[in-house]
């Protein structure tokens, strides 16, 4: 992920989180790395909460293919107080939606497609970015010194 | 596949331990969690069966230090060990930077061990990786146990392309963090060799 596309992205989070009324909005490779966050997410462990989404989805998807079914993309949990709304973004990601009664599955539902849309746009672009050039990489500038500094006990 | 936040400057990378069943892996992942500050890490996460046994993963999220700025932090995983959980196994290994095996030093659990490797190789094939291109190491668990076969043994047998190799009590911490460093320090000489994904 370059800079730019990460700024835009999370843009897109931050106004998905507006337009759908949301509690917070998420952004996690399918690797349950977060990406992108927006929303009120200092009392939520991410980290956690991304590892575990990226799991479900990983298993749901194992599920897909023994039923010889494309990936299912998107899941709904109903809680008693916050729900969750998971879409696969392109393929390549996991979008999260975290809400309450100020929201509803049909306007989350509805502000995700676009979000999604956009994002996917932007993925594309990374893509064609990244194969065009390595991109700004800090791993360039590492030196055997600064890896063994990190483990100097 | 590491990932480089830029807005948080962080380099994140994935590490899975992998091995036999009962050899030792969350007892790794338990005595890191143990042993490391809470400021360096976050909550440690067992899905597990009733009985202890983990049913998809463990995992613990580590921050070892800054690079150049950027946080380096390291997510590491534990896979199943039991042979029935093979799907999770695979799913697990999507995204990896680095491999630890936990070998059971048990001289009858040999057998699990082997069975156990071959099934890390495949499963990587099925995942477009190979292990002898992946930052890898062995670590022999259970040594202090009175049935544990002879370390030379186990080295012909688990590690003929003498990858880094330690000696562990898992339970006790010997070789833990060893082990932890060696791989850590490979993945990021990689990450480093490959100039960034």
């Amino acid at each position: 992920m370059f800079p730019e596309e990460q700024r835009q992205i999370t843009n897109i989070c931050q106004k998905l989180h507006r337009d759908s009324n949301a509690k917070a909005v998420l952004l996690i490779g399918r690797d349950g790395q977060p990406i992108a966050e927006a929303g009120e997410v200092s009392e939520i462990d991410v980290t956690s909460l991304s590892t575990l989404t990226a799991g479900n989805v990983a298993a749901t998807g194992g599920i897909s293919k023994i039923l010889r079914e494309k990936d299912f993309t998107s899941q709904f949990h109903e809680g008693e107080k916050t729900h969750v709304h998971i879409t696969l973004v392109a393929g390549r990601a996991i979008l999260v939606v975290l809400f309450d009664e100020r929201s509803s599955l049909g306007l989350v539902r509805l502000r995700v497609r676009k979000a999604t849309d956009e994002m996917g746009r932007i993925f594309e672009d990374v893509k064609r970015k990244a194969a065009l050039q390595t991109g700004p990489s800090i791993l360039n500038e590492i030196t055997d010194a600064d890896i063994d500094k990190l483990f100097n006990d | 596949m590491s990932f480089i936040n830029y807005s948080s400057r962080e380099i994140n990378c994935k590490l899975v331990y992998y091995g036999p069943g009962l050899g030792g892996k969350t007892t790794n992942l338990q005595f890191i969690y143990a042993r490391t500050s809470p400021e360096a890490k976050g909550k440690m996460i067992s899905l597990a069966t009733e009985t202890e046994r983990t049913l998809f993963f463990d995992f613990l999220p580590l921050s070892l230090g800054e690079i150049r700025g950027f946080r380096t932090r390291f997510h590491l995983y534990t896979v199943p060990g039991q042979v029935f959980y093979d799907a999770s196994r695979k799913l697990i290994l999507k995204g990896v930077d680095g491999v630890v095996f936990v070998a059971d030093s048990q001289i009858e659990r040999m057998e699990a061990n082997i069975e156990s490797l071959e099934n890390l190789r495949a499963n990587l094939i099925e995942q477009g990786y190979n292990l002898d291109r992946l930052p890898y190491v062995v670590q022999y668990n259970k040594r202090d146990l009175p049935n544990a076969a002879p370390l030379d043994e186990m080295r012909s047998l688990l590690n003929p392309t003498r990858v880094p190799e330690f000696e562990a009590c898992a339970t006790t911490g010997v070789g833990v963090f060893e082990t932890l460093k060696a791989i850590a320090k490979a993945v990021l000489t990689e990450l480093r060799r490959a100039g960034g994904s």
